[in-house]
């Protein structure tokens, strides 16, 4: 038996190559999240008044920070170095050439150090640069060109991977004619088609809009129409976090509960049903937009609705297969087979307490899907409240928690400490719990989001679910304990890169219990299911799109640009330049005078 | 394909509490009539609403019997008028647009919150009982003073709103 386990090749020993590049983009990802996390530290502070390190303006630059770092450059990062971890291993070949994935991979590091640089800049008054738009920047705030180039060159780059994985899967399908497609291979690739069709909206409002504007070849935008582009690729983009979350809650989190998936065919139905419904709902987001009819909204809402299907599914088959492992280990009872998990692991408690706080806030999610509830909480903290279950923990927990599982796999360095990690994936819950659960409280009570100052000097909020500072003081509690459970994952790890490399680190992912081969062949024509997808993002945007074109103008109905960016720099260079065209002309008449 | 038992179960229930979301929404907005903001106003020049007849001179006035248009410009970083001075008992129609970004408009507490969007008009119709002060806040971030920006809504007597709104036919 411990034969056989030193004979089984890692990851690492089978593509050491691959190996590389994952590491990298895992490290790329967890840098984002190390910067990410330190600013987080500093708003929650900040905002709830326990303490107050920055001037109140300088929140705006530390919240852009947060959540680009957070929610595109960490998020984005792992997917792509955990999707060439499943890809190559699925496919069980390596990439068709790993000089276009360092490409791409630097592409994309180049793009977000372009963007971070020009986020960052905007703490220094002696750099004229700054981009304090948050992650959504909706124009007419304008961010220096650095932040719209940078995203474009990052987004380009995530396309490049795409297509390399799109590539390899070919070359594959020519070794393997009549094969099905492996099911991590086939969430990767819907995965990746529904990315195209959802970042092409933000690519072309950056290229077509943004970027000219800020680089003031255009005087104005359309913001409605720059907002509602955003948000095509705004809602999509949730399940671009989530996808990997849910390849490793399919694929993974089953082995370690010691069993295996129940049914692949249903795990390629949900990722299906992902690419299919996830992009025609983004008006979702704007339901408390003018110039939007109501129709349109109406539509997105029951979009919307379906869109919790696939959610609903997951929970099942995810909840069966851990349910399944747990039998499988001895355990017996309605209830009863819980206790024979592997609660000790941290990979394991981890990924089940993200998706116990992914059921959270999907049931916060409801009401902020629901058109007239919205009303309530739109644009309150409750929002921050919810997407910290979902991305911020359903997505960010199972990360950190998969990669004590699949770092041992792509280095054979084993963690340092298991130990710390289970501490540290507890208390990443415990500060979760703690802070959303203040925040949703508070968005009941009409605290804003996105303020350095909730505070406000006029009146004071209603009392409810405790008062106001009372709850501040829990956020700022819940913030503080996920800083230091990041920093505990971060020192996890570097420690485990200190650890010499051992062998035996293999671990092997069983297959399902209903193979694909009884699921229907059509689920693995992706072209058709693409062309399906396309129709039904056309039928949703295009009278939306066209209405909202119609009504501003495609460059918007006299909206000026904020903070002016160029004419203060443009009369700096020409006052620059003045003096020194003065004493040309000086020279050059003086000359002139020497000369006769 | 092979389906289990269950899963037949669960995916029934799932389709049942889409089903029933939607219908609970459907019924808020056709039912008790929750009117949602949307496209009925025409767009404007957000560059020149001093000569727009409605924002040129932001003001609360009266259009009906016990009904009061309040027209509201928010700006970086405030709303005009301030304080918003609205009668007892009526039902106020505001119709809010933005002279320069992207704003919020929340009257705290309530369920009275619209994006207001330089060139729209938000349109949002309530109805207010006894008198009372509200806080009213922009939640959409919109520059480096985001947070002073605030204002009020004060729910008056109608003795009180006529004089000082000066007969409140909106002068
Ligand atoms: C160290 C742990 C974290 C802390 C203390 C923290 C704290 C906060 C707080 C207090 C806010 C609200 C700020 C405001 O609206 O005024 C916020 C916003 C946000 N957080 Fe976090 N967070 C953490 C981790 C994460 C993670 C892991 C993600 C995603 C992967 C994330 C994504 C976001 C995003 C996207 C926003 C919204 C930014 C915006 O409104 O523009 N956060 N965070
Ligand atoms: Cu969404
Ligand atoms: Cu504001």
């Amino acid at each position: 038996m411990s034969e056989a386990i030193e004979a089984e090749q890692s990851f690492v020993d089978k593509f050491p190559e691959e190996a590389r590049i994952v590491r990298a983009a895992l490290l790329s990802s967890f840098l984002a999240l190390v910067l990410g996390a330190i600013f987080g530290i500093i708003q929650t502070l900040h905002r709830t008044d326990v303490a107050r390190i920055i001037p109140s303006t300088d929140y705006y630059t530390v919240l852009t920070a947060h959540g680009v770092f957070l929610a595109i450059s960490f998020t984005t990062f792992f997917l792509v170095g955990l999707f060439t971890w499943a890809l190559t291993r699925s496919l069980d070949r390596p990439l068709i050439d790993i000089r276009i994935t360092w490409t791409w991979y630097a592409i994309m590091a180049v793009g977000m150090t372009m963007t971070g640089v020009s986020i960052l800049a905007g703490f220094s008054s002696a750099i004229d640069m700054s981009a304090d738009v948050l992650f959504t920047f909706y124009a007419p705030l304008q961010a220096h060109p650095l932040f719209y180039a940078g995203l474009a060159v990052f987004i380009v780059g995530s396309w490049i991977a795409g297509a390399d994985w799109f590539r390899t899967f070919l070359a594959w399908k020519r070794e393997h004619p009549d094969e099905r497609i492996p099911l991590q291979t086939f969430m990767v690739l819907t995965t990746m088609a529904m990315w195209y069709i959802a970042s092409s909206a933000v690519a072309a409002s950056v290229l077509i809009f943004l970027l000219p504007w800020s680089l003031g070849f255009i005087d104005q935008v359309n913001p409605t129409l720059t907002r509602t582009l955003f948000w095509f690729f705004g809602h999509p983009v949730v399940y671009f976090w989530l996808m990997p979350a849910y390849l490793l809650w399919y694929t993974v989190l089953p082995k370690i509960a010691g069993g295996r998936l129940f049914s692949d065919p249903l795990a390629r139905v949900v990722f299906v049903l992902f690419l299919l419904l996830s992009t025609p709902v983004g008006i979702h987001h704007q339901y408390l937009d003018p110039g939007i009819a109501e129709g349109f909204k109406f539509i997105s809402m029951t979009n919307t609705m379906f869109l919790l299907l696939p959610s609903l599914l997951t929970a099942f088959t995810v909840v069966a297969s851990v349910e399944y492992g747990a039998r499988q280990r001895g355990g017996t009872g309605l209830l009863g087979w819980l206790t024979d998990l592997p609660w000790r692991k941290p990979e394991f408690t981890g990924m089940m307490l993200a998706g116990l706080m992914f059921a959270a806030g999907g049931f916060s999610g409801m009401v902020n899907a629901g058109m007239n509830i919205n009303y309530m909480i739109h644009n309150t903290i409750w929002i921050p409240g919810h997407f910290h279950l979902t991305v911020g923990t359903a997505v960010a927990l199972t990360f950190m928690a998969a990669t004590y599982w699949i770092w041992p796999q792509i280095s054979n360095k084993p963690i340092y400490s298991r130990s710390i990690g289970l501490v540290q994936v507890v208390v990443w819950f415990i500060g979760m719990a703690l802070m959303s659960n203040a925040m949703h409280a508070q968005g009941m009570m009409g605290v804003p989001r996105r303020t350095a100052e909730p505070e406000y000097a006029g009146f004071d909020y209603p009392v409810m679910f405790g008062g106001y500072e009372e709850l501040n003081i829990q956020i700022a509690i819940g913030g503080t304990l996920l800083f230091v459970s990041t920093v505990l994952f971060i020192g996890n790890l570097v420690l485990t890169m200190g650890n010499p490399k051992v062998s035996g680190l293999a671990e092997s992912l069983p297959p399902a219990l209903s193979g694909p081969d009884d699921a229907p062949r059509v689920l693995d024509n992706l072209r058709l299911w693409v062309g399906i997808a396309l129709t039904l993002v056309v039928l949703a945007y295009a009278l939306p799109l066209a209405a909202i074109i119609n009504r501003g103008g495609l460059l918007g109905p006299g909206v000026g640009t904020y903070p002016a960016w160029l004419t203060p720099a443009l009369d700096a260079l020409a006052s620059a330049v003045t003096p020194v065209l003065d004493a040309v002309g000086d020279a050059a008449a003086s000359l002139v005078e020497v000369v006769r | 394909m092979h389906i289990h038992a269950y899963e037949k179960l669960w995916l029934a229930a799932s389709i049942l509490l889409i089903l029933l979301l939607i219908g609970s929404v459907t019924y808020g907005a056709v039912g008790p009539g929750v009117a949602m903001v949307a496209d009925s106003e025409q767009p404007v020049d957000a560059q020149a609403l001093d000569e727009d007849e409605r924002f040129s001179e932001p003001r609360v006035e009266q259009v009906g019997e016990n009904e009061y248009a309040a027209y509201i410009v928010a700006y970086q970083f405030g709303f005009e008028p301030s304080p918003i001075v609205v009668p007892e008992n009526s039902t106020v129609t505001f119709y809010v647009t933005s002279r320069d970004v992207i704003h919020g408009f929340e009257v705290v507490g309530t369920n009275a919150n619209t994006m207001v969007v330089p060139g729209e008009v938000s349109d949002l119709t309530v109805e207010v009982e006894e008198p009372q002060e509200y806080g009213l806040i922009c939640n959409e971030y919109c520059g480096a003073g985001h947070h002073v920006m605030e204002g009020k809504v004060h729910v008056v007597s109608q003795a009180e709103f006529e004089e000082r709104n000066g007969g409140g036919d909106g002068a």
